[in-house]
């Protein structure tokens, strides 16, 4: 790689990461200071040497220079001190083990209380578990010993009898009720031999038992705990220097005490406040203990809340990052843009930028974008030497950048159509959430999006809001477009159905289109013309067109499909031209869209997606010139079938009615396993909703006329045949826990009906529609279930937030193997063969082959 | 003579797939164009598969994710008219993936042997598996004050619906009830505590002889016969499979419950894993979703292949990975990082999160080939 002008990278890899205790000698070694004063800064505002600001530890403070490494800020990483304690401390985190460790050995000669004999089979049963690299069975099986090791009460090698020991919490260990001293406690743990500690599970080479009592205390980098200053020029210091000035400080005391040979009382005293510091150092949240607090009241944030939970270290910086190169804002639909494209608003373009290498071929190009400059679309924010040096483009730069500018260097241009960015709306629940487009830049301020894609980013425009990636390097950027174009994301890897298909008005216009349509020559072209539509020369020379001879204008030419319209009619495609039936969801739209799948079978996935924006087009050019806009009077009925809806109504009134006359006299037959008020429910439940289906039924059957509405429900646009039904007739029974509503008041629903009414009306049937209005008893009913549903959504999002976060972690490092296998991260195989035969769910049909398809095909 | 296509075939595509064009094959074809379709139908079959590096774990867990954020919260369901109440939805779907031993709504489905199976006696069987207790059986209970004993006098409609008489009550009693004098009059049984006791310590006793168990399966709370298709099954509330195995009339192959543990213990943790594919499968079908069963697949997998379930949470399947990062990650991590380093852990850096975190490429998808270009 010895090219010029290119930069020469070293790749440094982490392999692997051990983990394991600090002993005092090794924090002494890596520590750069010993901490011996609590004092921060002198008069002048300096660091002070020896305090916890020390200039050896790192530094904070521009112009600084670090006595360490001689970096200045953000140049050095910062560096551990220490101090020495007066006295030992016990480490909190490791409490549970050095009980468990006290009680397991000798108190006599720190021998683990087990025979020779059975010592030697442990030690090799876990020799073996550790070389085949279980570490967590290695873990139970030492806590099995453990506990068999509680129960010992006599050394069965110097013969002594065992004194129980126990914790009062959170770190004083008491034995026979007089308490041990981290000392004796230190004394102990040093008497355990490697060998035995291997028993316990633990691993000498990382791990000394009397390392768990602290003698020496590493200090932590001023880096890593900046004070801020304040408006007024007052210091705040981070919550950890805070504690750890505590620290220092009690440290300092004790010593002082213990030199001037203070009484014991005071020593011991000092010793236990030493040890809540160093404890509420590592953990302000341990139980039993106040936690340490500012003086405002509020806990300290000390090491363990750092790494902890959610806004914790771990799951809010290390597991989860922050980008530069993205944008937000409200998204706006524009169907007349392609299925893979966004429309970037042109401020979102001048501020994002692709860099782009100046070589010997591009370098008149790219200068043109820095003549333009930042402030001119489209031009160029940055350029980047080779050194890596970022140099600002301004009006006074300019020139002097031209004239540098030479092969190797990188220019932030402006992005421009044509662009790769990633798009993607939250809640990222799957891939789809996040897909590739090419840009397109735009007018105005909003993000537009194709509205067929609504559907697997689960947007609409309501105020939604979304995120725009621009990827920075060749390898990105191919692997957006390979991996994650909307084209290649149209069939869902949960189910193997199309995620993507024709939606709202773009099914309603192709239906209206193929159904009700027929226009002359030249109003036909022009309609195509306004749906984007070119290829006129297919356009049949005819004087008037049916709305099926339009439709066959944008097939492919050599399109043969056979299937079934909504209705259940025969759709037929031969050569490209539509014969017969008529354009709905069941073939444009998404899911089962059939005739979709078809075209993206057979003229693969860029196609299909093209083929979809023209449908869409096409839907919403034939709305416009059609004209498509829904009324109440979409919904009238007839009178006729107004009157067999009452009708249906009453009867069922009665019906329930005479259920109620029957379970009062006890004569209803119960049902197998219920008492005879639930088998009452089941029947009122099943009755009612047995009339409103009809309603549904006779509503559709009445409504001949095709209005909008009916359009709408009829194409599959939107709304079904129920939704109809509650609009035109009847709302329905309002369901609660899976039966009628029956609390509110005691004994009754709502205060205006008797107590222990059980008609239909009292226990939230509607049996008008929303067209006619409801009564104010109704109106409450549905306000109650309303209220239920909106609690339901509420309560589910976080819970299957939960499962999903648990699912994905779980799951997360399984992947095919290149020996077919699913293995997980360890090499354990899961499956030998993914899903039992291989098949990836999101090339599939469903699932499967489609062999129907096949077989129409080849027989 | 097509057949010989098909044997050809064998082994090279799944048997249910083949049995798919078997079926669907028009009367009368030649022989050529049944090739010609396998060959096709190979060919598509072979395009779907599966490339290696694709992370199906996530997949799966953002398919079933996903599905989970639809489905609804409402805990009771009653489907169909009569059937039972069940756990369904959001609630269920965590409890088997939480691998709970203890089920909020724990059922069985009671398949009978053949000629159990007609109808005939359904009731009476039905009543035989079902839990019952002494206070099931008893039109009266009394505590005679002046003698200090108990008297039960038993229905004895109930009696004879379970197929049962005095002697066998009597005979439960005594099993019962150790030490105690236990004897029939008429209707009534009557309990006599073995020591002299107070009549505080008989009231007590009258509870515990209320618990006996006389018949049926330990339990069952509620039995509920069925017909499915031809035949009567029982469905029952509670469910205790190993002793249902023991009834000469429960036909042991086909009878289920969806308590994942017991199958585990009674059939077998292969017959576990199916169990948990069926069970989430339910589920997401009653609530009209749609998933693709190789994810089901998937999960069940990850749960039983230590050979015990392992429930998706930080106790079973996380608990088990080999980075101390991503078990750090995912909750707990003081208490990972804490042990890892007792026991002097490596991690080698091989599974996803701990490669985000150090801001390395993933070992999955495309970060799993080591290709490097050679710069010319």
């Amino acid at each position: 790689m010895e090219e010029e002008g290119l930069p020469q990278y070293t790749f440094k890899k982490v392999k692997s990461l051990v983990f394991g205790v600090l002993s005092p000698k090794m924090i002494k070694q890596m520590a750069s200071a010993k901490v011996v004063t609590p004092e921060l800064y002198d008069k002048e505002g300096y660091p002070v040497d020896g305090g916890l600001m020390d200039t050896r530890l790192g530094v904070i403070d521009p112009g600084l220079r670090c006595r360490t490494c001689g970096a200045k800020l953000k140049e050095c990483p910062g560096h551990f001190g220490y101090i020495e304690l007066a006295r030992p401390v016990i480490h909190i985190n490791y409490v549970g083990l050095i009980h468990v460790l006290l009680k397991g050995t000798c108190r006599e000669c720190g021998k683990v209380m087990i025979t020779k004999s059975r010592k030697d089979k442990i030690l090799a049963e876990m020799e073996r578990i550790r070389n085949e690299g279980r570490v967590e069975d290695l873990r139970t099986y030492a806590k099995t010993i453990i506990k068999e090791l509680a129960s010992q009460n006599k050394c069965p090698y110097c013969k002594s009898r065992q004194q129980k020991i126990v914790i009062e919490k959170p770190s004083t260990f008491l034995e026979n009720d007089k308490r041990l001293s981290p000392i004796e406690i230190r004394t102990r743990m040093e008497r355990i031999s490697d060998d035995d500690l291997k028993l316990f599970g633990l691993n000498p080479k990382s791990i000394r038992p009397e390392w768990l009592v602290l003698t020496v205390l590493p200090i932590p980098p001023v880096t890593m705990r900046p004070s801020i200053t304040l408006e007024s020029g007052e210091r705040s210091e981070d919550d950890l220097t805070h504690k750890l000035g505590d620290i220092v400080r009690i440290n300092q005391r004790l010593f002082e005490n213990i030199n001037a040979g203070a009484p014991e009382i005071i020593i011991e005293d000092l010793w236990d406040l030493l040890q809540y510091h160093v404890t509420t150092f590592f953990n302000n949240d341990v139980a039993q203990l106040p936690p340490a607090r500012h003086r405002s009241g509020q806990p300290l944030k000390t090491i363990t809340e750092r790494i902890k939970s959610k806004e914790g270290r771990i799951r809010h910086n290390l597991a989860g990052k922050r980008t530069n190169f993205s944008a937000r804002t409200v998204i706006s639909p524009d169907p007349m843009i392609g299925l893979n494209e966004v429309g970037v608003p042109k401020v979102v373009a001048m501020k994002l930028t692709v860099p782009e290498r100046v070589t010997e071929w591009n370098a008149e190009y790219l200068k043109k974008f820095i003549e333009r400059g930042p402030k001119t679309y489209p031009g160029a924010n940055y350029v980047i030497r080779p050194d890596g040096k970022k140099k600002r483009i301004t009006d006074d730069m300019k020139e002097q950048i031209l004239e540098e500018i030479q092969p190797g260097y990188l220019v932030e241009r402006h992005l421009m159509d044509g662009d790769i960015a990633i798009f993607n709306r939250q809640p990222s629940l799957h891939r789809m959430s996040m897909m590739c487009h090419e840009v397109r830049v735009l007018p105005f301020n909003t993000f537009r999006m194709n509205p067929s894609v609504c559907n697997p980013y689960n947007a609409d425009f309501d105020g939604d809001e979304m995120n725009l990636h621009i990827p920075q390097t060749e390898e990105a950027r191919a692997e957006a477009e390979i991996l994650m174009k909307v084209q290649t994301q149209l069939i869902s890897a949960g189910y193997g159905l199309s995620v993507i298909g024709c939606i709202d008005d773009g099914i309603s216009g192709n239906y209206l289109l193929t159904k009700l349509i027929a226009l002359p020559r030249e109003r036909a072209i022009t309609l195509l013309t306004n749906a984007g539509v070119t290829e006129l020369e297919h356009v049949p020379d005819k004087e008037v067109l049916t709305g099926s001879e339009i439709f066959s204008v944008i097939l492919p030419k050599d399109l043969d499909f056979k299937g079934k319209d909504k209705s259940g009619n025969d759709f037929i495609i031969k050569k490209g031209k539509l014969l017969s039936g008529v354009v709905d969801s069941a073939s444009i739209g998404k899911g089962s869209g059939l005739l979709l799948r078809h075209v993206h079978k057979r003229y693969g996935a860029a196609f299909a997606a093209d083929f979809i924006a023209r449908l869409l087009r096409l839907g919403i050019a034939v709305v416009r010139e059609y004209g498509h806009s829904t009324a109440i009077s979409d919904t009238d009925l007839p009178e006729k079938a107004q009157k067999i809806i009452q009708e249906t109504l009453d009867e069922a009134e009665r019906k329930v009615e005479e259920l109620i006359q029957q379970f009062y006299k006890k004569e209803l037959e119960t049902f197998p396993g219920k008492t005879m008020a639930e088998t009452l429910e089941l029947k009122i439940l099943e009755a009612l909703n047995k009339a409103r289906n009809r309603t549904g039924e006779i509503v559709n059957e009445y409504s001949v006329k095709e209005t909008a509405t009916i359009v709408m429900s009829r194409s599959g646009a939107r709304g079904k045949p129920l939704n109809l039904a509650q609009m035109a007739a009847c709302v329905g029974q309002q369901a609660m826990r899976g039966g009628r509503i029956n609390s509110g008041y005691k004994g009754r629903t709502l205060s205006c009906f008797k107590k222990g009414d059980l008609s239909s009306s009292a226990r939230g049937f509607i049996r008008h529609g929303f067209k006619q209005g409801l009564t104010p008893s109704e109106f409450f009913f549905m306000g109650m279930t309303g209220r239920d549903s909106l609690m339901d959504t509420a309560l589910r999002t976080p819970k299957s937030g939960y499962l999903y976060r648990r699912l994905a972690n779980a799951l997360q490092d399984l992947k095919v193997e290149y020996d077919d296998t699913v293995r997980d991260a360890s090499k354990k195989i899961v499956q030998f063969k993914y899903g039992e035969d291989g098949v990836d769910v999101s090339k599939s049909e469903s699932g499967t082959v489609n062999i129907k398809r096949i077989i129409s095909e080849l027989a | 003579m097509v057949e010989t296509i098909f044997k050809s075939f064998k082994g090279k595509l799944p048997d249910k797939i083949l049995d798919d064009v078997r079926e669907n094959l028009p009367s009368k074809i030649t022989k050529d164009k049944v090739k010609k379709i396998l060959e096709q139908v190979k060919k598509e079959f072979d395009e779907m598969q599966v490339e290696a590096g694709e992370s199906v774990g996530l997949v799966a867990a953002e398919s079933i994710g996903e599905q989970g954020t639809q489905m609804t919260l409402n805990t009771f369901h009653y489907a169909g008219v009569a059937e039972m109440n069940v756990t369904v939805g959001l609630p269920r779907l965590i409890e088997i993936l939480d691998g709970r031993k203890t089920l909020s709504t724990p059922m069985m489905e009671v398949y009978l042997k053949p000629p159990y199976n007609k109808g005939k006696d359904i009731k009476k069987i039905a009543l035989s598996i079902k839990e019952t207790k002494l206070d099931d059986l008893s039109a009266e209970f009394s505590i005679n004050i002046a003698d200090l004993i108990v008297e039960v006098v038993i229905n004895q409609k109930t009696l004879e619906l379970m197929g049962l008489d005095m002697k066998d009550v009597v005979k439960a009693v005594e099993k019962g009830m150790k030490d105690a004098e236990v004897k029939a009059k008429g209707d009534a049984i009557i309990i006599k505590p073995g020591k002299e006791e107070g009549i505080q310590e008989l009231y007590k006793l009258k509870e515990k002889i209320k618990e006996i168990h006389i018949g049926g399966i330990k339990g069952v709370k509620q039995v509920l016969p069925v017909r499915r298709g031809e035949e009567f099954i029982i469905i029952t509330a509670g469910s205790n499979l190993k002793v249902a195995f023991d009834k000469e009339y429960v036909d042991e192959e086909r009878t289920t419950t969806n308590n994942i543990h017991e199958v585990a213990e009674v059939l077998g943790i292969e017959a576990a894993r199916q169990t948990i594919i069926n069970e989430v499968l339910k589920v997401i079908e009653n609530q009209g979703l749609n998933i693709d069963k190789r994810h089901m697949m998937l999960v069940a997998d990850m749960m039983c292949n230590t050979g015990t379930i392992k429930g998706i949470t930080r106790y079973g399947v996380v608990s088990r990975k080999s980075s101390v990062l991503a078990r750090a990650s995912f909750e707990t991590p003081i208490k990972h990082i804490i042990s890892a380093a007792l026991v002097g852990e490596r991690d080698n850096l091989t599974s996803v999160v701990e490669n985000v975190m150090l801001n390395q490429p993933v070992p999955v998808g495309t970060g799993l080939p080591g290709l490097i270009t050679k710069a010319k």
